[in-house]
């Protein structure tokens, strides 16, 4: 029987392979060329030929939502390893080190959590303008604090713990104390967190691109997608209704997936 | 007096902290910031003259000490689209995002409370996993569509809304409350969801204490061993993270106006940055911030002052 706990893991984990065999399959295949124009078919309701229906140009809407796929993991894939190597650096000196270098880093993330929602990415693509790269940079540095804030209790937990004691004392340099034995202890809250940043980058870009601050034509985005429907929201409202439906199920799975690492972690400790 | 005077210096440093990050990345701007926001036809002369106005031609930390010196005295520039003081186009801004921020606020409170207790109660039931789960989908949902779906509701199906015009609260109270309501809903939506897991956990964590079971044996009912003892202390963790969501609220702003087209800081951030008013950008960001800080400041110190065993601690 399956543990009453295990539920919402492996509900993620379904919802999140389901889109990432999608995202596969759309490398060499999708249904109709997802930039296809067709002036005859504008805005056809979903059916058998086009299960999703058609936009205002008449191209397939599954097609592009697969296609929409790849931005929504290749963003969310980079966003976590920008945030978790940055994020790394800064919560793991904070928390080995303590002190003053603790304090500053500490007041270094509150001040970048002054920042609500998307506004740290807002401002930083203001600058930069708009496009598929700033978008990751953008999302990968909110992504920073926390990463930073669980591998920095991680660190300050385990950095009392005889093993480390056992390195420093046969001298062992702080590098090598934190990755040899500090880091592979702290995987699984790392693995919570990055399951998190996952979902906050793929719901960030959706609100960027509706915005018109993130993904730009013609790389793919859902966010987008949701910004070029909205206008037909009467006379079409499926369009709105399925690309709003698949940006949840793929964000509500990372959630109940990292929701379920946590609870998995917690019932072993 | 020791405990604050730290805290009153280290939310001093954050705000320095803050205002340093947006300094240094408007200081990015690749190129020449006057000739981008010019664009690309303006002449030399126009160039010459919007550098002295905005007085690129003096040193970074000369500029920052300007910058920062007029925020003190309540001069943030001046807008290059509206040839206004930052300020004045603020103010008129301001009561619309702070009218969505404070509804929001109280629907996620009037809405989140009850239910979080009401799922604590189903703990141990197999629909308490369900109810955790409906949860997640409510931090799940991209709060613009849901903001879409909510327009679909009540003006094609409901047919009860028929348009979404911005209604101020000094011509039509009840006209205003209507035009407020959806948009804020729409933001509350995943604070509610956050407040219902978060209070159902300190709930769960505060039945575990010993002081629930000597209540529970001097024959006290489970009702009144929740209502009378259990939810005091629950309740004062969630105190904590109402100001973080006072502070997303803020944020998720940014995106609802722009979806019910309401004429608020969120549409105006937007419609600046396309416009590339940079000075009004830039004293926006810098605003948002320290209200947010403002207001985790004010909650940290209240938490202190309702639960004195933190401050003992610290």
């Amino acid at each position: 029987m399956i543990k009453k706990h295990r539920l919402p893991l492996y509900i993620g984990l379904t919802f999140v392979s389901i889109a990432f065999i999608m995202m596969l399959i759309s490398l060499f295949y999708t249904p109709y060329d997802p930039n296809a124009i067709d002036p005859t078919n504008r805005l056809a309701s979903p059916s058998l030929t086009h299960l999703f229906g058609t936009d205002n140009f008449g191209r397939d809407i599954f097609s592009r939502v697969m296609e929409g796929a790849k931005t929504a993991f290749l963003i969310g894939t980079v966003a976590a390893s920008i945030g978790l190597f940055l994020g790394f650096l800064l919560g793991a000196s904070a928390g080995y080190f303590g002190g003053w270098i603790d304090e500053l880093t500490m007041r270094f993330i509150d001040a970048m959590l002054a920042f609500p929602g998307i506004l740290l990415a807002i401002m930083l693509i203001a600058v930069f303008e708009p496009g598929m790269k700033n978008t990751v940079i953008a999302l990968g540095i909110m992504s920073i604090p926390a990463f930073a804030r669980i591998i920095r209790s991680s660190f300050i937990q385990y950095k009392s713990y005889d093993f480390v004691k056992a390195s420093i004392a046969k001298g062992g340099g702080a590098i090598h104390i934190m990755i040899k034995h500090i880091l592979p202890n702290a995987v699984s809250p790392i693995l919570v967190a990055a399951s998190l940043s996952f979902s906050g980058s793929i719901l960030a870009e959706s609100g960027l691109s509706y915005l018109g601050l993130g993904v730009q034509p013609p790389d793919p985005s859902w966010g987008r997608m949701l910004k070029e429907a909205q206008p037909y929201i009467t006379s079409a409202p499926w369009y709105v209704i399925i690309v709003g439906m698949v940006i949840t199920i793929l964000v509500l799975g990372f959630n109940l997936l990292s929701d379920g690492l946590r609870d998995v972690h917690d019932k072993k400790a | 007096m020791r405990y604050y005077l730290y805290k009153f210096s280290m939310f001093g440093i954050t705000l320095v902290m803050v205002s340093l990050i947006i300094f240094f990345v408007f200081q990015l701007l690749p190129g020449n910031p006057a000739q981008i926001i010019l664009g690309l036809d303006a002449d030399e002369q126009q160039v010459r003259h919007l550098e002295q106005e905005l007085g690129l031609d003096k040193p970074a930390i000369e500029r920052y000490i300007d910058w920062i010196a007029g925020v003190f005295q309540g001069d943030l520039g001046e807008s290059l689209r509206y040839q206004l003081p930052v300020s004045e186009v603020l103010a008129d801004r301001i009561p619309v995002t702070t009218s969505i921020a404070i509804l929001a606020t109280v629907l996620t409170v009037v809405i989140g409370i009850p239910l979080g207790i009401l799922i604590a109660r189903t703990d141990g039931k197999i629909i308490s996993v369900f109810l955790s789960m409906i949860t997640q989908l409510g931090i799940s949902i991209p709060s613009f569509w849901f903001g879409f779906m909510l327009i679909l509701l009540f003006s094609v199906t409901l047919n009860w809304v028929t348009s979404f015009e911005y209604v101020s609260w000094s011509d039509d109270f009840f006209g205003a409350l209507r035009s407020h309501f959806l948009p804020s809903l729409s933001i509350a939506i995943s604070n509610i969801a956050i407040v219902i897991r978060y209070l159902r956990n300190t709930i769960l964590d505060q039945r575990k204490m010993d002081y629930v079971r000597t209540a529970t044996c001097k024959g006290l009912s489970e009702r009144a061993v929740l209502y009378g003892h259990v939810l005091k202390n629950a309740l004062i963790p969630v105190i904590t993270i109402m100001g973080l969501i006072t502070a997303d609220t803020l944020g998720g702003s940014i995106i609802i106006e722009n979806v019910f087209a309401l004429p608020g800081l969120g549409s105006l951030l937007i419609q600046s940055i396309t416009s590339r008013d940079f000075p009004l950008v830039q004293s926006m960001v810098l605003y948002i911030a320290v209200i947010v800080l403002v207001i985790n400041f004010t909650v940290d110190l209240l938490y202190k002052l309702i639960d004195p065993r933190i401050r003992q601690k610290g």
